[in-house]
C-alpha cells in the first residue's frame, strides 16, 4: 500500500568508495537509466533501497490487518467479495515488494525478522483502528489514495526491479481507491446516520493520511540522497499538496467537511491546509500510536501460528526429493 | 552412433533500459558461456537487447496448459478485482 519517507542516512554508509565508480554510477543515474541488480551500486544505494523497499512491503503486509477486521462484519457478500480481494492484493503487493528487496542481497525472511523484532518500520497509518464501516471506505479512497499519488512516480524510480514492482502495483491500486469512494457515497447517499458514520471517518482519519507523505520538506533528513539517486522524484509537501488538492473536490461531492476549518485555497488554485500535529506522527513512528502494539502482537502470532506451514512445506519437500533420488537409483 | 544430444537452454532479453527481461526463444548450447554467447548471436544481431539471461529449459517447470481451465477459473468469476467494477460518477473526475 504504501512507504513512507522514514530513512535515515547512517554515518557508516559514507565510506569513501572507489570514486570513479561511483561518479559513473551517478552518471548513469543522471541519464535516467535503471539500475539492475547486478550492476555496480555504492553500498549506500543498497542499504537505502533495501530498508525502503522492505519498510513498504511490511506497510503491505501489517496494512492488511486494519482491513481484515471488517472482512466478516462487511455489509454485504458484494462489499465483503471485494474487501477480501481487496486485503489479497495487499499481500500480493508485500510480496512483490519482498521480492524486489531480495534483489538487492537480503532475504526476505531476515527482513521479515527485523519488522517482528519492532526494528523495521512500516506505514504509521496502519496503527489506527477501523472503529465502523465507513472506515474501510475511507481507507479505500484516502489511504489508497495517498498511496497512488506517492507509488506513481516510484513506477519511474532509478532501481529496475523496485520501479516493475510499482507498475505492477499502481495497476491494481486503482481498483482499491475507487471501492473504497463507492463505499463513501453510499454512505453519503443513505440515511442520516450513514452519513453521519461517514463524516466520523473522515474527521478521524484526515490528519493522519495527511501525515503519511512522511515529515515537512524542512525536517526531512533523507531527502537529499535519494532524490540525487532518483529514488524520490518529489518531496513529502509536494506529495501532500498534490494528494490535498485532488481530494478537496471529492470531499465536495460527497458532501463531507474537511476537518480543517481553516483550510482555504490559495490564488493559484491550491487548498492550503492547517498545521500538522507532528507530536502525533513522532508518538506514533515511536511505537506509541493506538495500535501499534496490536498490529505487532498480531504479525507476531500469525508467523509463530504459521510455523508449522513452513516445515510441513519443507519437510514434504525433501521427502519428495528422496523419494525422486529412490526411483532414479533403481 | 547417434549424435549426442546439447542441452536446451531459453533466452531472455532485456530490450531497453527499465524493462524486464522477455521471453525470446531457446538454443542449444553445451554450457552456460557459450549458452550467452549464442543468445548473442541468434537473437540479439540487430541490436534487440541491453542484456540478456539464459537458463537451462530442464529448469523451468510450467503449467499444462491444457489445464488451464482449472488453473485460472478462480479470478475469471471474480469481476470485483477490476476497478471498472466500481461506480464512481465521472463528475469526480479520474480515480
Amino acid at each position: 500500500m504504501y512507504t513512507q519517507a522514514l530513512n535515515t542516512p547512517d554515518r557508516e554508509d559514507r565510506c569513501v568508495e572507489d570514486a570513479a565508480r561511483a561518479a559513473q554510477f551517478q552518471a548513469r543515474i543522471d541519464a535516467e537509466e535503471r539500475i539492475e541488480p547486478n550492476d555496480w551500486m555504492p553500498s549506500a544505494y543498497r542499504k537505502t533501497l533495501t530498508r525502503q523497499i522492505s519498510q513498504h512491503a511490511h506497510s503491505e503486509i501489517v496494512g492488511m490487518l486494519p482491513e481484515g477486521n471488517w472482512i466478516t462484519r462487511a455489509p454485504s457478500l458484494r462489499r465483503k467479495a471485494a474487501l477480501l480481494a481487496k486485503v489479497q492484493d495487499e499481500c500480493g503487493h508485500g510480496l512483490y515488494l519482498y521480492a524486489a528487496a531480495e534483489t538487492l542481497g537480503a532475504s526476505r525472511e531476515e527482513l521479515v525478522d527485523l519488522m517482528l523484532a519492532g526494528k523495521a518500520k512500516y506505514s504509521s497509518i496502519f496503527n489506527y483502528p477501523t472503529l465502523s464501516w465507513a472506515d474501510i471506505g475511507t481507507i479505500g479512497w484516502l489511504v489508497d489514495g495517498a498511496a497512488i499519488m506517492n507509488q506513481i512516480p516510484l513506477c519511474r524510480c532509478s532501481y529496475g526491479p523496485y520501479a516493475r514492482a510499482m507498475i505492477r502495483v499502481c495497476k491494481e491500486e486503482s481498483f482499491h481507491q475507487r471501492q473504497g469512494f463507492e463505499i463513501m457515497l453510499t454512505l453519503c447517499r443513505g440515511t442520516e446516520a450513514q452519513k453521519a458514520m461517514a463524516q466520523d471517518a473522515l474527521d478521524r482519519w484526515w490528519w493522519p493520511v495527511l501525515m503519511m507523505f512522511g515529515p515537512p520538506d524542512k525536517l526531512s533528513q533523507h531527502s537529499d540522497a535519494s532524490t540525487r539517486w532518483k529514488i524520490k522524484r518529489f518531496s513529502n509537501d509536494e506529495l501532500r499538496q498534490k494528494f490535498v488538492d485532488a481530494t478537496v473536490p471529492q470531499a465536495q461531492f460527497l458532501g463531507l467537511t474537511i476537518p480543517d476549518p481553516g483550510m482555504k485555497q490559495n490564488e493559484a488554485g491550491n487548498w492550503v491546509y492547517s498545521a500538522i500535529d507532528w507530536e502525533e506522527f513522532n508518538q506514533v513512528i515511536a511505537g506509541n500510536g493506538p495500535c501499534n502494539r496490536d498490529r505487532l502482537a498480531a504479525r507476531r502470532k500469525a508467523h509463530d501460528e504459521g510455523a508449522w506451514v513452513r516445515e510441513a512445506a519443507q519437510a514434504y519437500a525433501e521427502k519428495r526429493r528422496q523419494r525422486t533420488a529412490l526411483q532414479a537409483a533403481e | 552412433m547417434p549424435t549426442p544430444n546439447t542441452p536446451l537452454w531459453e533466452v531472455f532479453i532485456r530490450s531497453r533500459n527499465g524493462l524486464a527481461h522477455k521471453h525470446v526463444g531457446s538454443l542449444h548450447a553445451t554450457d552456460a558461456t557459450l549458452a550467452l554467447q549464442a543468445a548473442r548471436d541468434i537473437y540479439t544481431r540487430r541490436g534487440e537487447g541491453l542484456s540478456i539471461w539464459v537458463v537451462p529449459s530442464n529448469a523451468i517447470t510450467a503449467s499444462d496448459p491444457a489445464e488451464k481451465g482449472m488453473m485460472f477459473e478462480p479470478a475469471e468469476s471474480k469481476i470485483y478485482r477490476h476497478p471498472t467494477f466500481y461506480e464512481v460518477p465521472d463528475e469526480v473526475g479520474h480515480m
